[in-house]
């Protein structure tokens, strides 16, 4: 018990100090603060990209390519392949209607808001059952474009990144024109980036003949996957790769994903090293100055450890209020931040939104503390060793 | 001169404090090092792109393909000195995580208009001999352990051969070329491609057109897109800078975030050396005094307190900017998506610069109070 109030009395003392030595505790939080800015913001990049990805992908959806296409950019169905797969056993039928799409996936030239300069939009050719099969489809301003007709509707998050695809417009590429009618929503997946048009409209304008890039089925249920897949990979007359929508998604986002981490921890790591040499700095100078104070608490009894929990408290004290000012800067400047980035495995771009979660802010403080602990580390044993009669001497 | 032993005592004075500034700026230093490498990565090359170079895309979107015919139409344009033509393969080597570019090229005009890869006679002779025989990166061959003979097979993702998916190629050569140009890609011959193709007979991915005039790039440029227009394959042309910038820029902007980190970080380190200078000034004020009292002038104090600082500056920097340097020879850390990885000259100039502002910003302020300082207070605080 004693042990305790002495600890408790000899860190009360440091902390109510801390506004006397205001100057080096300030540079060894802003030091903090600044590490656990760059590591939030850096990872919620990553973060805000792999949630895009993620909601792209639905357990109950599969996608079929062409096999050895690794991706729908790339891949390639004719369309007498197209209704063989449609036959497939597995996918969900609405009365004779089979609930898949075979679809078209190009890139179109429009400029990015934010440079001005021409970036590759993907623009994807649907037919009719294409929307309801995505059940978090939904049209948030306009209408639905008109199968038959060069209309187009736009995702949120094109309309929002790239000129002029707002209700109203029309987009002029080359000789064609599409007239934007509508736009929609799917729960801010990747989809919100596309601009969609009628199948077989684009076919024409991109010169496809009766050819299709990749079809996405609603199975039946989750587990009629194996079903769909098996009969698609044995049949001799297709040649094609079934994968789940989900699955798909996930290896596209993992390449840029795992940059964005890597360099995100390398160089909070780094700067991590030089905000911990910042706060030994603090707390050596904090134990100097009072270097008399800590000798005559102890000449008067007071125990060694209390004062080595008394140093490392003001530590993780700096450290936590640094933690917490970096961590609330990166939510106020980065959450929900919007941009839109390439995705390399269809050269396409995609729109998504700095996503600062709570297990970041959680993750960026427990940095913090740990940079404290480390940095008040020496500075405790230093204090606890000083010889008591050469510090009582000591001016 | 002479002062630079007391100096130098002054800087030992407190061990642990100099050590650990010394450490803080050299970290400071290190990444700005690499931060510089991720962007010159990120940016694609585009400093050795050529200006009389232009580059010619189909108009709606780079994705769409254009008929070989334009190279005729293009080579008897006055102003033209050559022509070539590229295609983007997008093969698969084993597994799709080997990624590297694979580009279809014709080799003579190609390796007249690129002359920054450099190509031994041998190994052009043995390419212009061989139809399946494509020229690697040296980068690209070491990454994989290949030897010039080696025959390799890759998928073809977008181009499919009349039988099977598997295309096979020799290689015959390898290229190499000045930091800043890409060491990665494997380019191989158009007449195999074409020849072998199931589709698209006759289809290339995009033109690079050198002009004979630089300055003459803007009316090229629309001469170009107006001997096209209102054709199937209305063309958009860019000189190859903007183009690679363009591509650069759909990144986002990675430039701005990297510049904003580096200011975070050199702001935090500008703190932490600040602080140490103003405290190890502080605590030795009355050796100033004494100085002063020996006969110092005022000036030569400043002198002295600058030159610790920057003397600090100066030791961390520069170790930490040579540790960047040497972690950058090592190469690209992420198997093939950053091929141009390099630390330019231009930023160790500026990093070098950096060093010097921060020693003299970090010791300005005490070096000023330092000099301000009455011998009478000055004694009577020690």
């Amino acid at each position: 018990m004693n042990f305790l109030k002495q600890t408790f009395a000899v860190t009360m003392v440091n902390l109510r100090t801390i506004p006397q030595r205001l100057g080096s505790s300030g540079v060894a939080i802003v030091g903090i603060a600044g590490v656990v800015i760059v590591l939030v913001s850096v990872l919620s990049i990553a973060q805000g990209f792999a949630a895009a990805m993620e909601a792209s992908g639905s357990p109950v959806r599969a996608l079929v390519m062409r096999s050895g296409a690794d991706s729908e950019m790339t891949s390639g169905l004719g369309g007498a392949e197209v209704d063989i797969i449609k036959q497939a056993p597995g996918l969900r039928r609405e009365g004779q209607t089979p609930l898949a799409s075979a679809e078209l996936y190009v890139i179109i030239d429009i400029p990015k808001i934010s440079t001005n300069t021409a970036a590759n939009v993907p623009m994807r050719g649907i037919e009719p059952p294409g929307t309801g099969l995505r059940e978090e489809f939904s049209i948030a301003e306009g209408r639905m474009f008109q199968f038959g007709t060069n209309e187009v509707i736009v995702g949120r998050g094109a309309t929002v990144n790239f000129k002029g695809l707002r209700v109203g417009d029309t987009i002029v590429s080359g000789q064609n024109k599409w007239p934007v009618v509508g736009m929609f929503e799917t729960d801010g997946s990747v989809a919100e980036t596309e601009i969609w048009c009628d199948a077989r409209v684009l076919q024409g304008v991109y010169r496809r003949g009766n050819s299709y890039q990749s079809m996405l089925a609603r199975l039946d249920s989750s587990d009629s996957f194996n079903a769909f897949r098996d009969w698609l990979t044995a049949n001799p007359q297709v040649n094609v790769q079934v994968r789940r929508e989900a699955d798909y998604y996930a290896q596209q986002s993992r390449a840029l994903t795992s940059l964005i981490r890597t360099v995100g921890f390398g160089i909070a790591a780094l700067m991590g090293i030089g905000a911990v040499f910042g706060a030994i700095l603090t707390m050596y100078t904090a134990v100097s100055t009072r270097s008399r104070e800590i000798a005559t608490l102890r000449a008067l009894g007071f125990n060694t450890t209390s004062v080595v929990v008394s140093v490392l408290a003001e530590s993780l004290a700096l450290a936590a209020i640094g933690g917490l000012i970096g961590g609330v800067l990166a939510y106020l400047a980065f959450n929900g931040y919007q941009t839109s980035t390439m995705n390399f495995s269809t050269f396409s771009q995609v729109a998504f939104a700095f996503q600062v979660t709570p297990q970041l802010l959680g993750m960026g403080l427990f940095y913090a503390l740990a940079m404290g602990l480390v940095g008040g580390l020496f500075p405790a044993l230093r204090a606890a060793r000083l010889p008591i009669p050469s510090a009582l001497r000591e001016l | 001169m002479k002062f630079f032993p007391l100096l130098w005592s002054s800087l030992w004075r407190k061990k642990i404090r100099t050590i650990f500034t010394l450490a803080a700026v050299f970290i400071a230093f290190v990444l700005f090092g690499l931060l510089m490498t991720i962007r010159t990565a990120f940016s694609f090359g585009v400093e050795i792109a050529g200006l009389d170079r232009l580059v010619i895309i189909h108009k709606v979107s780079l994705i769409m393909p254009l008929p070989i015919a334009y190279q005729e139409r293009l080579r008897a344009t006055e102003g033209v000195e050559i022509v070539s033509h590229q295609s983007w393969f997008g093969g698969v080597y084993q597994d799709p995580a080997n990624f590297f570019a694979q580009m279809v090229v014709e080799p003579e005009p190609f390796m007249k208009i690129y002359p920054e890869f450099k190509i031994s006679p041998e190994h052009v002779k043995a390419w212009m001999d061989d139809r399946q025989g494509a020229i690697v990166g040296v980068s690209t061959m070491e990454r994989f352990g290949w030897k010039v003979g080696d025959r390799i097979p890759i998928v073809g993702t977008i181009w499919q051969p009349k039988q099977g998916q598997v295309w096979d190629f020799n290689i015959v050569g390898t290229y190499d070329g000045e930091d800043g140009v890409d060491k990665t890609n494997f380019f191989f011959r158009y007449d195999y491609l074409n020849e072998n193709r199931a589709q698209g007979d006759g289809l290339v991915g995009w033109y690079v057109v050198k002009i004979r005039d630089a300055a003459q790039a803007q009316q090229m440029a629309a001469k170009f897109d107006g001997m096209f227009a209102n054709s199937s394959a209305e063309t958009k042309t860019t000189t190859e800078k903007g183009f690679v910038e363009g591509f650069a820029k759909q990144m986002g902007d990675i430039g701005s975030i990297m510049i904003a980190i580096l200011v975070a970080v050199l702001f935090t380190m500008l703190l932490v050396a600040a602080n140490t200078m103003a405290q190890s000034v502080r605590e030795r004020t009355s050796e100033v005094g004494v100085l002063k009292t020996l006969g110092f002038s005022n000036i030569s104090i400043l002198t002295m307190v600058l030159g610790e600082s920057l003397l600090i500056a100066v030791l961390g920097g520069a170790l930490g900017l040579a540790v960047a340097w040497a972690i950058v020879q090592n190469g690209d850390p992420t198997n093939g998506m950053l091929p141009i990885f390099m630390l330019p000259t231009r930023d160790i100039w500026a990093g070098a610069g950096l060093v010097i502002a921060l020693g003299i910003i970090a010791g300005l302020w005490p070096a000023l109070n330092a000099m301000n300082l009455k011998i009478t207070d000055a004694l009577r605080r020690g």
